[in-house]
């Protein structure tokens, strides 16, 4: 079959046509964002779908494991066949609360699970079982951080639901469904425990909205990581954030009509994302046009969102209490002693560990402002000093990430082979200078550090018999430094030691090579 | 009495634990019956003979190796078709399933097997039980054994059909509205539908999941306890089962006393709309059982006169949304899949040819019921007059101990009379309707033949959540004084040789 279908995100229409305001004038483009935030207050609102890591799926006992032969994980129950019925996985239940917890929300003591009805290939039911206005968790707060100012981030609720199974359309264009030869379907993501975790509107971000998004759902990831809930990686989708925005007259309080921009994948395009759509917004609005509720799609690659579903006609999800299933109405005691079993918050802990590290605040923060955190402690855990593990971290390996477009959590160097580095630093083997060539091999898959130092032949020259040769040579082509060395002015030593290092090619501690030259002319 | 297939289970199962029968020609008896009969009846959908004797001979064999065997081992069952059975197909008298073989066993189906029992075939049913008379079936309606020209009930009248035409002692059925109840009345057949979550729904092809209850079929009340003790209890794979044990209904059917129970005759549910015979039959049985020893009352319930209203929002909403996952996809009939259409256009095209207009009725009613904008005034007003009903049952059963009234309003009427009058058909499961929606158990019980038509008329009884043993009480007791010989009313069917 022909997929022809509209979903979310499934659409391929070209950015400039999509994008012409509804008035039907030619497209305005982008406005400044200084300019739109002259103008416009952006209220933003998130929805962050967690994948939880449960061994089994949300109602049946298949196997969660990502990247499996495609539908080799499926039963009666995922795959919906007539007469299956659903059963509650407790532990995601407990995920569900805990999660709920530690974002400062109330637990409902009875609520109902609900069946959210539309029509999908990927469906297995033709519903997806969800929760609709009896959520789990509801009523919570996050505070967090944006230079130097605080937000309280309130949210509404967060509710668990089950994924889809997974299209592939084969054919026509990039991989959509407009066009597409025929379609495939795994059905092995179906029933996945799935929490959405949805913000009331945020206002008063201002100018720092977009920045204040980001910080948001970094936020989630490390408080989610922390719970030990999900393995939160954006890039295989098991952290997804919907970012809605509207523009707001500035200081009018009157509330705009919203976009729902889907398929951003990184804390990058969070911000990003957002940053474009309240561009894009500002320049229809001031242009007289009008927004349309609707979906929109983030193209990461040509940093541009582009329309998709309609939601001016709004969806009728027909949803109804789950018969199939009876209410989750967990006990007081039980929630009491998931609150008291929660770990320490991301927020308390980065606190402990600046102290712990002997960092400043400043220090700390621009750990944090890299994303840096679980590296540099993952590092510190291996045996490196805080001040090591912060400097190749914030340094060479953050340029590698800013120069490949990657999260650092992604960069092709693990903690361990930044601790093997250090170590290699340390016993002297290589120097600073050399350790940043060890590092462009490590990134360029030559193999461990150590493998990259014997393959480049990078260790310093420890050959004693080398070294004062290469000092004496030094010594005989700069009589006038030597001179100025001997008669006590140690400083001129640099220039010395300067001509060893390049003699030998760059493989020497300069701290052993000042030793020898001072050595050979205190004579 | 003339042969094994006109043997109850109970009896039946003597013989197979004594030696005098084996399960193979038990099961035999059953398969010739159907040669037989069922050309005429139409009971049955599918059959396997040789898959049966396989099973019976394995009970057999292991009988003769001196095994513990479980009370029905060896004794032949029929299974509605909405329940999924491995090596068979399940169509639940649909278009759209004609070809789907499920690849796993519903609870019920391997609660059977595990007890010994031998599946002889899939019954006929109205296609996704939607209806009242078996008309509905995509593959030919069900013939009432008592008279051919007249239907067999709905849904599950392949079943009651089955037992009747003596082509099984036992049947499996499931009731949603009345499905097992109202065919077991029409064919003068025992039916019970068990409390919701008595038994597990792992399996039954939903049609309205809070609603929908398997139960046992039979044609005596000893044989349908025995039944309705093997496929009780808690299923850890139906959430909405009860962990609870099942109460001793064998024990309460063996026993029939009703000394001092206190039976409460529903006022609304009876007069106008009601056949004479039936009301004359209905008041006789209430008469014997009081001179049984029952203490009789009237009761009034004064919601169950919006039972049939909130049902038909309750039920096709939930229907809507159970038949959504038939779409051509993953299973089922597909059509219009040359390359052309889009995967919207194949399933529109599978569901308009693959569905009957019962189900097309039902999707339409209980998408509408559930649409925003209506959903409160429907759907939610339809749950308030449940609630108010099973506040109804509630006080009711803190004055009496069961609550009786006919099983059907009228005795089974000529194929094709309410086929044009969908409302008419409704009206046959008015007073089977409430305990569906309520949840309690209930039963219907033969009460002997209508004079005016000489058709069977059942009596029906609901009991509150898990006290099915009172059903088994009345109904034993019922029978006893119907019956003095203790044969089932169908037994007057055999001298009658089905008229065929």
């Amino acid at each position: 079959m022909r997929g022809n279908g509209q979903r979310d995100g499934d659409e391929t229409a070209s950015p400039v046509a999509a994008d012409a305001p509804a008035t039907g004038r030619p497209w305005q483009g982008l406005m400044d964002y200084d300019e739109a935030m002259a103008l416009f207050d952006p209220v933003l609102g998130l929805e962050v779908h967690v994948e939880l890591n449960t061994v089994s799926k949300m109602f049946c006992g298949c196997s969660t494991a990502f990247g499996g032969e495609p539908n080799s994980q499926v039963c009666p129950v995922c795959l919906g066949l007539p007469g299956a019925l659903p059963v509650v996985n407790a532990k995601a239940v407990e995920s569900a609360i805990r999660i709920g917890l530690a974002l400062g929300c109330s637990i409902a003591s009875w609520c109902r699970f609900a069946r959210k009805n539309y029509f999908y290939p990927d469906m297995t039911k033709n519903f997806q079982t969800s929760q609709y206005d009896e959520p789990l968790c509801f009523d919570g707060e996050v505070r967090l951080e944006v230079d130097g100012q605080e937000y309280a981030i309130p949210i509404e609720r967060a509710h668990m639901e089950e994924d889809a199974g997974k299209s592939l359309h084969v054919g026509g264009a990039a991989g959509r469904i407009q066009g597409a030869d025929y379609s495939l379907i795994d059905y092995n993501r179906a029933g996945t425990p799935l929490i959405e975790i949805v913000t009331k509107p945020v206002t008063g971000t201002g100018a720092k909205a977009p920045a204040v998004a980001r910080a948001y759902v970094a936020h989630l990831r490390d408080v989610l990581r922390s719970l030990g809930v999900s393995d939160v990686r954006m890039e295989q989708g098991s952290l997804r954030c919907d970012a809605n925005v509207s523009l707001s007259p500035k200081g009018s309080g009157v509330l705009g009509t919203r976009t729902e921009t889907k398929n951003v994948n990184s804390l990058r395009s969070v911000e990003k994302a957002l940053r474009h759509e309240i561009c894009r917004q500002a320049a229809v609005l001031a242009a007289g046009g009008r927004i349309k509720q609707e979906t929109r799609h983030w193209h990461e690659a040509g940093a541009y969102t582009s329309p998709g579903r309609s939601k001016e006609e709004a969806d009728d999800y027909r949803y109804f209490p789950e018969p199939d299933l009876v209410p989750v109405a967990p006990a007081a005691d039980w929630v009491g002693q998931l609150r008291r079993s929660l770990p320490e918050p991301p927020a308390a802990r980065t606190e402990r560990l600046r102290a712990e590290w002997g960092f400043t605040e400043l220090e700390m923060r621009d750990i944090l402002g890299a994303e840096a955190l679980e590296q540099v402690a993952a590092t510190v855990a291996a045996g490196t000093t805080p001040a090591a593990a912060r400097k190749w971290w914030l340094t060479e390996l953050a340029r590698h990430a800013a120069e490949t477009g990657v999260e650092l959590a992604a960069v092709p160097m693990t903690p361990a082979q930044v601790a093997d580095l250090q170590a290699l630093v340390d016993a002297g083997i290589v120097n600073d200078k050399l350790a940043r060539q060890v590092i462009e091999g490590v990134l360029a898959g030559e193999g461990s550090p150590a493998e990259v130092v014997a393959r480049r032949n990078l260790a310093v020259v420890s050959d004693t018999s080398a070294l004062q040769a290469a000092v004496e040579r030094s010594i005989a082509a700069q009589p006038d430094a030597a001179a100025k060395v001997r008669s006590g002015k140690t400083a001129a030593a640099g220039a010395l030691i300067g001509a060893v290092m390049k003699d030998l090619g760059g493989q020497a501690d300069a701290a052993a090579v000042r030793k020898l030259i001072l050595a050979a002319l205190a004579d | 009495m003339t042969g094994l297939a006109d043997l109850g289970a109970a009896e039946l199962a003597d013989l197979l634990a004594s030696g005098q029968v084996s399960s193979v020609e038990a099961v035999q008896a059953c398969l010739d019956r159907i040669e037989a009969a069922d050309a005429a009846v139409g009971a049955f959908l599918h059959v396997d003979a040789d898959r049966a004797l396989a099973a019976a001979r394995a009970v057999d064999a292991r009988r003769a190796a001196g095994a513990d065997l479980p009370p029905l081992a060896g004794v032949p069952v029929a299974v509605k078709d909405a329940f999924a059975m491995t090596g068979a197909p399940t169509t639940c008298g649909s278009r759209l399933l004609e070809h789907w073989r499920p690849p796993y066993d519903s609870s019920v189906v391997r609660r059977l097997q595990e007890a010994g029992l031998v599946i002889v075939g899939k019954t006929n049913m109205d296609e996704f039980a939607m209806g009242s008379s078996t008309e509905n079936s995509a593959f030919g309606p069900t013939r009432n054994p008592w008279d051919l020209g007249r239907i067999p009930g709905g849904s599950g009248g392949g079943s009651a059909a089955a037992l009747a035409a003596y082509e099984a002692p036992l049947a499996i059925g499931s009731d949603t509205g009345g499905s097992i109840r109202q065919p077991a009345a029409v064919t003068g057949t025992v039916g019970v539908k068990p409390t919701y979550g008595g038994v597990s729904r792992y399996g039954l092809v939903a049609m309205a999941s809070s609603l929908d209850q398997p139960g046992p079929c039979a044609r005596s009340v000893l044989d349908a306890a025995l039944l309705h003790a093997v496929i009780g209890g808690y299923d850890p794979k139906d959430s909405t089962s009860i962990d609870a044990p099942v109460p001793d209904v064998v024990a309460a059917a063996r026993s029939g006393d009703v000394a001092g129970l206190r039976i409460g005759v529903v006022a609304e549910l009876g007069g106008e709309g009601y056949a004479p015979g039936v009301e004359q039959r209905f008041h006789e049985a209430v008469a014997l059982l009081e001179a049984a020893g029952a203490k009789v009352s009237e009761v009034s319930c004064p919601h169950f006169d919006l039972a049939l209203a909130a049902y038909y929002l309750i039920m096709p909403s939930e229907a809507s949304s159970n038949l959504a996952r038939f779409d051509a996809m993953r299973y089922g009939l597909r059509v219009g899949d040359d390359g052309s259409r889009s995967a919207e256009q194949v399933m529109r095209l599978s569901r308009a040819r693959g569905f009957g207009d019962e189900v097309k009725r039902r999707v339409i009613l209980g998408t509408y019921a559930l649409s925003s904008g209506y959903f409160d005034a429907y759907y939610g007003s339809a749950q308030k007059v449940r609630t108010l009903i099973g506040q109804d049952f509630t006080a009711a059963f803190e004055r009496v101990d069961v609550l009786v009234s006919p099983t059907c309003p009228t005795t089974a009427w000529p194929f094709g009379e309410r086929l044009a009058d969908p409302l008419s058909m409704y009206k046959a499961d008015l007073c089977t309707i409430p305990s569906n929606l309520a949840g309690g158990p209930a039963a219907s019980f033969p009460a002997g033949l209508a004079p005016e038509d000489g058709l069977p008329v059942g009596f029906h009884v609901m009991a509150p959540p898990l006290a099915e043993d009172r059903l088994y009480l009345v109904g034993t007791a019922l029978e006893r004084a119907l019956e003095p010989s203790g044969a089932p009313l169908a037994a007057r069917l055999v001298g009658k040789e089905l008229t065929l």
